[in-house]
């Protein structure tokens, strides 16, 4: 049972360094990573989950992985998506992420780092064996960050072990650490109060009691170290010193109404009650569902039957009765709600989950007895773990609902684009094509047109590049002279003369005209190329258009299909889980109501005697003085 | 009035121990049995989570027209972020106003994916207005723009803000 104590504090401290662990985004180069980020720091761990784990995966998908931002924080960013789970609850998926670490070829500070946040889960799930087998598995370099809080969770995990004289000499090493101040010290204390050394862990412990702070958490255990500390010296009857210690507990803490309490009794203890009623009076005007509260209203009228003050002692009772009777009706009203299976559905209030208070807040929300105890039922670890589950399943459940409305949504989506793309692509596929085949003859035409050109630049083929014009009057020149010869008729000299002429200066243009004219071949050329680019594009994206039109709703059924099938299944199991989940928390609950309702029963019962020895003893002293006077 | 004292003692010992126990009906076993169960419903609903955003992606955002809008406050800024615009083309596309959570996550670092949209490629306008107040406690707006050049792969833009300036960064 220490052995929980210990590790309800030390989660305090665990959980306060974890999250202070997690990465300060300065400069990211991944906005993935900071978008995950973005959620854990509202504490929207599945979605922080979610995105991360999804940025890793297409990470480790890219063709070059180092040329992905991710790259730069890769480690950061697996060691995040540990945190992230172990926040979520999911010890098992982060034990398996930080192992595949380990395991993988990283340098031996990142091993060594992931090696200490493995023994840390194994620690938080009271696990110390696992946990001490883990970082006995360091070895070479330690980060720098993680030192100090490796050597605290190794002598943790001593002291859980019963290693106590081993814990103890890490925390001596531990006692100058900053980031520690206050848990060192008080594990400190109790390593050797266990050790058998009393009195340096008493002076451990009373450090810790000392400790000046503004952090909660170490305020926390400050606290804690003084209650502890004042428990044992109020057992030993050294009522002078529990008083001094108890009264340093601050009066707004978690630990403030046993330190009451018990700084009451340091005074009653030695028949100081007018100084105990200060403690008890202050406890005793608190929230009668705490016990100390309880106590108190019964100490109250004790300590002033004790002065002689027996009429006020009475009336004390009595209003301690009445107000027990009105706890035990509430008691019985809120059982009876968890037996009508109203707690469940009250925990699970939107409106509650909106404020971080909320479960301070149920005491103050009139008609709830269905909630009214939920604060005092988590100062158990097992009703809380088990509540957070239920929270979460229901989260999941909310969840699974909409993605089932989404997958609806997607199937209208692509009802829709079908019914819109499939009429007009049959006319919109015959004219592409159409047009498709003039491309393809336009493109052979510049292709051998660069084929020729590039083979004229070293056999010239000046008739190749003779104008519209001139080939016309060349054959218009063969025509006559065809004409000419017909018949088989010899061609007038004067004719062939002019027919010669004719051509030979057409050819001497067609020649001279030449280089020129390469030269513009190829310019139209270039121009030509730079139109087929224009038109390659407007084909690229018209195929790109025409291939995403019929992605738009091709090839989704098996797919939607499927998911709504694991939506289903997913659905069905979280459902078949909160019923289980449900029954657990509402017999926790029940169990626990019953045994406040039954301790109740006995306070009522004492206040009851008590009352009536007050009375007795008022009219007593009463008659007393009056046959005095 | 030893009960009194007894009860002290008992309240003592339950403080120690830290949690108190609910009996025999619900076991270690029980509790973590369920837990581990809750756990792999966890990593089913991740699952399909994660094999949703991307049929989403696909199917709603597809890379050739993607457009992904982020936001993130610089370093060490004070101010209060109370709302931001966008508007694309001219016609707003996004409206947020902060709750302090986000305010301080954004504070801390992280960084909001604040638009996603499906644009055609070439060049597109996008205008960011920022309301809040400064550190002094004064109201201030701020407005920003920036041309979008929209090619055929996804497209991601920064956004960030300080109390004098609103940066963008294509990525």
């Amino acid at each position: 049972m220490k052995r929980k104590a210990l590790l309800s504090i030390i989660h305090i401290f665990l959980a306060a360094s974890a999250l202070a662990g997690t990465t300060e985004p300065r400069d990211r180069k991944d906005l993935y990573f900071g978008e995950a980020l973005y959620h854990a720091y509202q504490g929207e761990w599945f979605d922080a989950v979610s995105k991360l784990d999804t940025e890793i995966a297409l990470h480790y998908h890219v063709d070059e992985p180092e040329k992905d931002t991710l790259h730069y924080h890769i480690n950061e960013a697996k060691f995040d998506v540990g945190d992230f789970e172990l926040y979520y609850r999911m010890h098992q998926r982060a034990g398996r992420a930080i192992k595949a670490v380990i395991e993988g070829n990283v340098e031996d500070s990142v091993r060594n780092e992931a090696i200490y946040r493995l023994a840390r889960i194994f620690f938080q799930k009271d696990q110390p064996e696992n946990a001490e087998r883990t970082v006995e598995r360091i070895k070479g370099a330690v980060p720098e960050k993680v030192r100090p809080e490796l050597s605290f969770l190794r002598a943790n995990i001593d002291m859980a072990l019963g290693k106590n004289a081993e814990a103890a000499r890490v925390l001596h090493d531990l006692q100058g650490e900053k980031s520690l101040e206050g848990f060192s010290s008080y594990n400190l204390g109790i390593a050797l109060i266990r050790d058998g050394k009393e009195s340096e862990g008493r002076r451990s412990l009373d450090r810790a009691g000392q400790l000046n702070s503004n952090d909660a958490a170490q305020l926390a255990i400050k606290d804690k170290a003084n209650l502890v500390l004042g428990e044992k010296l109020l057992s030993e009857r050294n009522y002078d010193s529990a008083k001094e210690v108890l009264d340093r507990v601050s009066l707004t803490g978690p630990f403030t109404n046993r330190a009451l309490l018990g700084s009451g009794w340091a005074d009653a203890s030695r028949d100081r009650f007018r100084s105990a009623l200060v403690p008890w009076t202050i406890l005793s005007e608190g929230s009668v569902t705490d016990p100390e509260v309880e106590e108190a209203m019964l100490a109250v009228p004790y300590a002033y039957g004790r002065l002689g003050v027996y009429s006020k002692a009475a009336v004390l009772y009595g209003k301690a009765l009445e107000a027990f009777g009105r706890e035990i009706d509430k008691l019985g009203a809120s059982l009876t709600s968890i037996r009508e299976g109203k707690f469940l559905a009250a925990l699970v209030r939107e409106e509650i989950k909106q404020d971080p208070n909320w479960v301070v807040k149920l005491r103050e929300l009139p008609e709830t007895p269905e909630t009214f105890y939920l604060l005092d039922l988590m100062a158990s670890h097992d009703f809380q773990e088990s509540l957070k589950n239920y929270l979460d399943l229901e989260e999941i459940r909310k969840k699974l609902g909409i993605w089932s409305d989404d997958l609806a949504a997607f199937n209208d989506i692509i009802g829709k684009r079908k019914a819109y793309y499939q009429p007009l692509l049959p006319e919109i596929d015959k004219e592409f094509r159409r047009l498709d085949s003039k491309m393809r003859l336009r493109l052979e035409q510049r292709d051998r047109i660069e084929r020729r050109l590039k083979a004229m630049l070293t056999a010239p083929h000046p008739e190749y590049l003779q104008t519209k014009d001139e080939r016309v009057i060349g054959e218009q020149i063969a025509l006559m002279e065809r004409k000419l010869k017909a018949g088989g008729n010899s061609v007038p000299k004067d004719s062939e003369a002019r027919i010669k002429r004719l051509r030979g200066l057409l050819r001497f243009n067609i020649y001279t005209e030449y280089d020129r004219r390469l030269t513009e071949a190829h310019k139209h050329l270039l121009d030509l190329n730079n139109e087929i680019d224009r038109l390659k594009k407007q084909y690229a994206s018209f195929v790109r258009t025409r291939q995403a039109a019929t992605q738009s709703y091709e090839g989704y059924d098996e797919r939607i299909r499927a998911m709504r099938s694991r939506v289903t299944a997913t659905r069905e199991k979280v459902g078949e889980l909160m019923r289980r989940q449900g029954e657990m928390l509402e017999t926790m609950a029940e169990k626990e109501l019953v045994r406040r309702r039954t301790r109740l029963s006995e306070y009522q019962t004492k206040a009851r005697f008590s009352m009536a020895d007050s009375y007795e003893r008022a009219t007593r002293a009463e008659t007393h003085e009056q046959v005095r006077k | 009035m030893n009960y009194l004292r007894k009860a002290l003692v008992f309240g003592i010992t339950v403080l120690l121990m830290g949690s108190s126990s609910y009996g025999k009906d619900i076991s270690k076993e029980q509790v973590k049995g369920l837990d581990e169960q809750v756990q792999e419903i966890k990593g089913d609903a991740l699952s399909i989570s994660a094999e949703l955003a991307k049929l989403e992606e696909k199917l709603l955002y597809p890379s050739n027209t993607e457009v992904s809008v982020f936001v993130s406050v610089k370093t060490g800024e004070t101010f209060r972020l109370d709302s931001v615009d966008i508007q694309v083309d001219g016609k707003p596309v996004t409206h947020h106003v902060y709750t302090l959570k986000e305010l301080e996550a954004l504070r801390k670092g992280g960084v909001q994916k604040i638009y996603t949209g499906n644009l055609r490629t070439g060049d597109h306008d996008l205008d960011v207005q920022v309301s809040g107040k400064t550190s002094g406690g004064s109201d201030f707006q701020r407005s920003g723009h920036f041309t979008l050049s929209k090619d055929v792969a996804p497209k991601i833009v920064e956004v960030s803000f300080a109390s004098e300036s609103i940066t963008f960064k294509d990525r």
